[in-house]
C-alpha cells in the first residue's frame, strides 16, 4: 500500500520534472481544453497551433457558436488519460468538470487552470481577460472586451414598460436573475418573472406556479435531439391554454450558456422579441 | 355493499382533496369554481389543464394496477403476485421508451401504449411459464427479480444511448412513477386499453373463485383454463401497460391493496377485483397528495412513496409465507 | 341409461401407457369403489376420464363440453388445495359455479343446494369458519361437501377419505351409498378394502394401468386377485353386521 503510493509520488515527481522543464517561462505551447465554455474562449484567443484538442461538445453545433472553427482542432473525452497523453503545459477546465479528474492531472503535474460558469454578463470580460492573461494573448483580449461593451451598450434596451417573461427549460428548470440567461433578458428590456418567486439564480418552478404567475412571455429551452419524457413540460397544454401569454419559441443554447461575446447574439435575439412585443402592448 | 359505499366515498373525497392540492393555495370554493368556469384565468388553466387531468390519471393508474394485482394473485394463488414486484411494469416501462426513444410514438401516439403492452405481454407470458400455472413464491419472485432486473438494464440502455442529454434522467421516472405534469393527452391515450383491461379482468371473477380448489378442480366446474390464461395475459398487460406508458412503473399497488381488502371481502378472489380497483385508486390518490405535499416544489416519485407502505408490508408477507418457501 | 362410459380408454405417459384400455360404464344407483395399489393408474384413469388429461379411445364425460360436463360430474380431486382462507359456507358454494347463469348471484336453488351439502356432511357447525383454520379431516369434508353442491348425476372422488378418522370415515361412505340410493351414481377412489367392502355396490380393481377386476365385491376381492394385484393375503367373512374384508400378511 504504501510502497504504491510511494512508487506514484514518484512517477509524478519526474513527469513534473520533466514538463516544467519543457515549459519554462513564456506563454503556454501545448493547451489542452476540456470544458465546453473554455474551449471557445480559448479558440478566440489561441495563437495558431497553441490550442491542440478542445472538448467533444464544441465540435456539436447545437452547443458549441465555434463549432465550425473547433472542427479544425481535435477533440478529446474530457477524461485524465487522453488528456494526459496529449502532454499538455496547461489544461483548461470549468470548475464542474469532474474533480476526480482534475484531480488526476494536477498529481501528474499539469497546471489546470478552473473557470467559473459565468452568472453574468460582466463576466465575459472577466474571462476573456483571464484567458487573454493565461494564453499570453492580452493584447488581443484587450480588443475583444472593447468590442464587447461597444456592441453590449447599442443593444441593450431600456423601454418601459418592462414585460414579465418566463424561461422555462426541459424538467421545469428556470433562470433567475443572478444567472447569464437571466442578465440576459434584463439586458435585453425584460424582467423576469422568477425573481417574484424568490429564485434568484434558478431552480425549479412548479408548472402550476408558472400558469399562476401568467407571465407576458414564455421562452422555452432549446429542444434537444431525441425524445426525452423530462422535455414533456415544454408541450403541456396548460402552457396552451394561458390565453394572455405569448409562447416565444425555443432559444438557442449556444449563445445563451457561455460567458463569451457570443451572448451578443442571445441579447439581440431578446431584444428583437422586445420590439416585436411593442406594437401589441 | 357497505364495502363498495364506503370504498367509493373514499375515492370520490380523495379525488376531491388530490383537485385541491397543489402548488398554488387557492380558497377550495374558488378552486372549484374555477375549475367548471373555464374561463382562462390562470387558476382556471391550473384547475381544468393540470390538477383535473392529474386526479383522473391517479384514478385510472391506480384501478388498474390494483385490479391487476388482485387477478394475479387469484390466478397465481399467491399473495405475492404483482405486477411491479413480477417485472410487468418495468416490461411495459421498457416497451413505452422504446416507442419514444425510435420516435415512434411521435408519429404514432398509440405506439406508446401499444408498445408498453407488448413489453408487459412478454413478461406477464414469461413469468406463467417461469412459475408455473400454480406459481410457487419462490419461483414468482425469483422469475420477478430476473425479468425487474432485465427490464431495469435494457430501459437504462435505451435511455443512454439516446442522443437527449436528459433521456438518461427519465429512468428514475420510468423506475419510480409520477403524475406530474400529465395533461388530458395522457388520459386519453390510456382509457380505451385501461378500459379494455378492466373489462377483461372483472370478467375473470368466477374462474379466479373456481381456482381457489385448484386447478384439476377449476376446470371441471367448466373453467377453460386456456380462455382464463389469455384473458388474464391481455387484461393484465392492457391495464399495466397503459398505467406504465403514462405514469411510469408504481410498484407495490397491487400488492397492498388487495392485501389489505382481502379480509372485508372474505378473501373471495371475484369479489376481490372490483375492491382492489376502488382501493387502488384510493392508494394511489392518497400518495399522489402525500408527495405534493411533502415536497411541492419537487417531483418526489410515487414509487418512494409505495415503497415506503409497501416493502415493510412485503417483508411480512414473506416472512409469513416462509415455510412454504423453505 | 349410463352416467359414465369409458371404451378402450388408454393414457400414455411418452410411450409407455399408463391407463391401459380401460372401459366400463356406471349407471345410475351404482357407488363404485376403484381400488388398486400405489401407481397402478387410479388417478390418472379418473382425469383422463374427466377430461382433464389426454387420451385415446373414448370417454362420454370427456367428449361433453365444458359446461355440459360440470352439470353431469363433480370432480373432488385428491389434492385438497384451499388457496384463500374464504369462509366455509362460501368454499362449499363455489360448488354451484357451472349453474349459475353469467353474472347471476347465488339463488334460491343455489342456497338450497349448499345448505343440503353442508347437512349431509354435518357441517352446520362449520359454516362461518374460514376454510383453512380447519383441521386436514374437516376440510376433506368441506371439499366434498363444496362437490355435493354441485348436485351432479355423478360425484368423482379421488381418495377422498384418506386422512379421515374412522367415524369420519364410515359417514363419508355412507353419505356416498346414499347418494347411489337416491338414484345419483358415486366413483371413489380409496386404499381401505375393508371400506370399499362394505360400502361399494361394486368394485373395479386396477392392476399396472388395466382393469384387472369389475364387479360385485365379493367378486373382485378374491383371494387371487388380492394376491395378484396388491401382494397381500386378506380375510373376508360375511357376518350379521355386513361384510368384512381385512389384508393380513404381504407375500411377496
Amino acid at each position: 500500500m504504501s510502497a504504491s503510493v510511494r512508487t506514484s509520488r514518484f512517477i509524478s515527481l519526474v513527469a513534473a520534472l520533466a514538463l516544467s522543464g519543457a515549459a519554462a517561462a513564456g506563454p503556454p505551447e501545448r493547451v489542452v481544453s476540456v470544458n465546453l465554455c473554455t474551449d471557445q474562449l480559448a479558440l478566440m484567443l489561441a495563437a495558431p497551433g497553441q490550442l491542440v484538442s478542445v472538448s467533444r461538445l464544441a465540435h456539436d453545433a447545437e452547443s458549441s457558436a465555434m463549432a465550425e472553427a473547433a472542427r479544425a482542432i481535435p477533440p478529446n473525452g474530457s477524461r485524465a488519460e487522453e488528456v494526459y497523453l496529449l502532454q499538455p503545459d496547461l489544461v483548461l477546465a470549468g470548475t464542474f468538470t469532474d474533480p476526480a479528474t482534475v484531480a488526476m492531472l494536477r498529481d501528474l503535474g499539469i497546471r489546470v487552470e478552473l473557470f467559473e460558469p459565468a452568472r453574468s454578463l460582466a463576466d465575459v470580460p472577466a474571462n476573456l481577460n483571464r484567458m487573454g492573461r493565461l494564453l499570453g494573448r492580452e493584447a488581443q483580449a484587450a480588443d475583444m472586451i472593447a468590442a464587447y461593451e461597444r456592441d453590449l451598450a447599442a443593444l441593450s434596451v431600456d423601454l418601459a414598460p418592462r414585460p414579465r417573461a418566463a424561461l422555462y427549460y426541459v424538467n421545469s428548470y428556470t433562470a433567475g436573475d443572478r444567472s447569464l440567461a437571466g442578465a440576459i433578458l434584463r439586458a435585453a428590456g425584460f424582467d423576469n418573472v422568477a425573481a417574484e418567486t424568490g429564485l434568484d439564480w434558478g431552480g425549479v418552478i412548479p408548472l402550476e406556479r408558472l400558469v399562476m404567475l401568467a407571465p407576458d412571455v414564455i421562452i422555452e429551452g432549446r429542444d434537444y435531439p431525441g425524445q426525452a419524457r423530462a422535455e414533456d413540460n415544454l408541450n403541456h397544454p396548460a402552457l396552451a391554454a394561458l390565453k394572455d401569454t405569448r409562447k416565444a419559441g425555443h432559444l438557442t443554447d449556444r449563445d445563451w450558456i457561455c460567458g463569451t461575446p457570443q451572448v451578443l447574439e442571445a441579447v439581440r435575439a431578446m431584444r428583437d422579441l422586445r420590439l416585436s412585443l411593442e406594437p401589441a402592448r | 355493499m357497505k364495502l363498495a359505499a364506503t370504498l367509493c366515498a373514499l375515492v370520490a373525497a380523495l379525488f376531491l382533496a388530490s383537485l385541491l392540492t397543489g402548488w398554488v393555495a387557492a380558497n377550495p370554493a374558488a378552486a372549484l369554481r374555477a375549475l367548471v368556469a373555464g374561463d382562462g384565468t390562470p387558476l382556471s388553466v391550473v384547475m381544468q389543464d393540470i390538477r383535473l387531468p392529474r386526479a383522473i390519471l391517479a384514478v385510472m393508474v391506480g384501478a388498474s394496477l390494483g385490479l391487476a394485482g388482485a387477478a394475479l394473485q387469484g390466478y397465481l394463488r399467491n399473495p405475492l403476485a404483482e405486477p411491479g414486484l413480477i417485472g410487468v411494469s418495468g416490461a411495459a416501462a421498457l416497451g413505452a421508451v422504446i416507442a419514444i426513444q425510435t420516435g415512434l410514438a411521435l408519429v404514432f401516439p398509440l405506439a406508446l401504449p401499444l408498445s408498453a403492452l407488448a413489453g408487459a405481454v412478454a413478461a406477464v407470458l414469461l413469468i406463467l411459464m417461469l412459475a408455473g400455472p400454480r406459481g410457487g413464491s419462490i419461483t414468482l419472485i425469483l422469475a420477478g427479480i430476473a425479468i425487474s432486473a432485465l427490464a431495469g438494464a435494457l430501459t437504462s440502455l435505451v435511455l443512454n444511448l439516446s442522443p437527449n442529454p436528459f433521456a438518461a434522467a427519465d429512468i428514475v421516472f420510468w423506475m419510480m412513477g409520477s403524475l406530474a405534469d400529465r395533461s388530458f393527452q395522457h388520459v386519453w391515450l390510456a382509457l380505451p386499453f385501461m378500459a379494455l383491461g378492466w373489462a377483461l379482468l372483472l370478467s375473470t371473477g368466477r374462474a379466479l373463485d373456481a381456482l381457489t380448489l385448484g386447478e384439476d378442480a377449476a376446470r371441471a366446474m367448466g373453467v377453460d383454463p386456456f380462455r382464463l390464461r389469455v384473458t388474464l395475459v391481455l387484461g393484465t398487460a392492457s391495464a399495466v401497460g397503459a398505467a406504465t406508458a403514462v405514469a411510469g412503473a408504481i410498484g407495490f399497488v397491487g400488492l397492498v391493496v388487495p392485501h389489505l381488502l382481502r379480509p372485508f371481502v372474505g378473501a373471495r378472489p371475484s369479489q376481490l377485483l372490483w375492491a382492489s380497483a376502488l382501493g387502488g385508486a384510493a392508494m394511489v390518490l392518497a400518495a399522489d397528495i402525500a408527495v405534493r405535499e411533502v415536497l411541492p416544489e419537487r417531483d418526489l416519485k410515487l414509487g418512494v412513496v409505495m415503497a415506503l407502505v409497501g416493502a415493510p408490508l412485503f417483508l411480512h408477507l414473506i416472512y409469513r409465507t416462509r415455510r412454504e418457501m423453505a | 341409461m349410463t352416467l359414465l362410459s369409458l371404451n378402450a380408454l388408454t393414457v400414455r405417459r411418452g410411450e409407455c401407457p399408463v391407463v391401459d384400455a380401460v372401459s366400463f360404464s356406471v349407471s345410475p344407483g351404482e357407488c363404485v369403489g376403484l381400488i388398486g395399489p400405489n401407481g397402478a393408474g387410479k388417478t390418472t384413469l379418473l382425469r383422463a376420464a374427466l377430461g382433464l388429461l389426454p387420451h385415446e379411445g373414448l370417454s362420454s364425460l370427456s367428449a361433453l363440453p365444458a359446461r355440459a360436463r360440470a352439470a353431469q360430474a363433480a370432480w373432488m380431486p385428491q389434492s385438497r388445495e384451499i388457496a384463500w382462507p374464504v369462509e366455509v359456507e362460501t368454499l362449499i358454494a363455489l360448488g354451484r359455479i357451472p349453474h349459475l347463469p353469467r353474472g347471476a348471484r347465488l339463488r334460491q336453488e343455489d342456497r338450497a343446494a349448499v345448505d343440503a351439502a353442508i347437512a349431509r356432511m354435518g357441517l352446520e357447525g362449520f359454516r362461518t369458519r374460514r376454510a383453512t383454520e380447519l383441521s386436514g379431516g374437516e376440510q376433506a369434508r368441506v371439499l366434498i361437501a363444496r362437490a355435493l353442491a354441485q348436485a351432479t348425476p355423478l360425484l368423482i372422488a379421488d381418495e377422498p377419505i384418506a386422512g379421515l378418522d374412522p367415524a369420519n370415515q364410515i359417514a363419508t361412505m355412507q353419505v356416498f351409498r346414499a347418494l347411489a340410493e337416491e338414484g345419483r351414481a358415486v366413483i371413489v377412489s380409496l386404499h381401505d378394502l375393508g371400506l370399499a367392502a362394505r360400502h361399494c355396490t361394486r368394485l373395479l380393481m386396477m392392476g399396472a394401468g388395466q382393469l384387472v377386476a369389475d364387479g360385485p365385491p365379493p367378486e373382485v376381492l378374491t383371494p387371487d386377485n388380492v394376491a395378484r394385484v396388491f401382494g397381500v393375503t386378506a380375510f373376508w367373512a360375511e357376518t350379521p353386521q355386513g361384510p368384512v374384508f381385512q389384508p393380513l400378511e404381504v407375500t411377496r
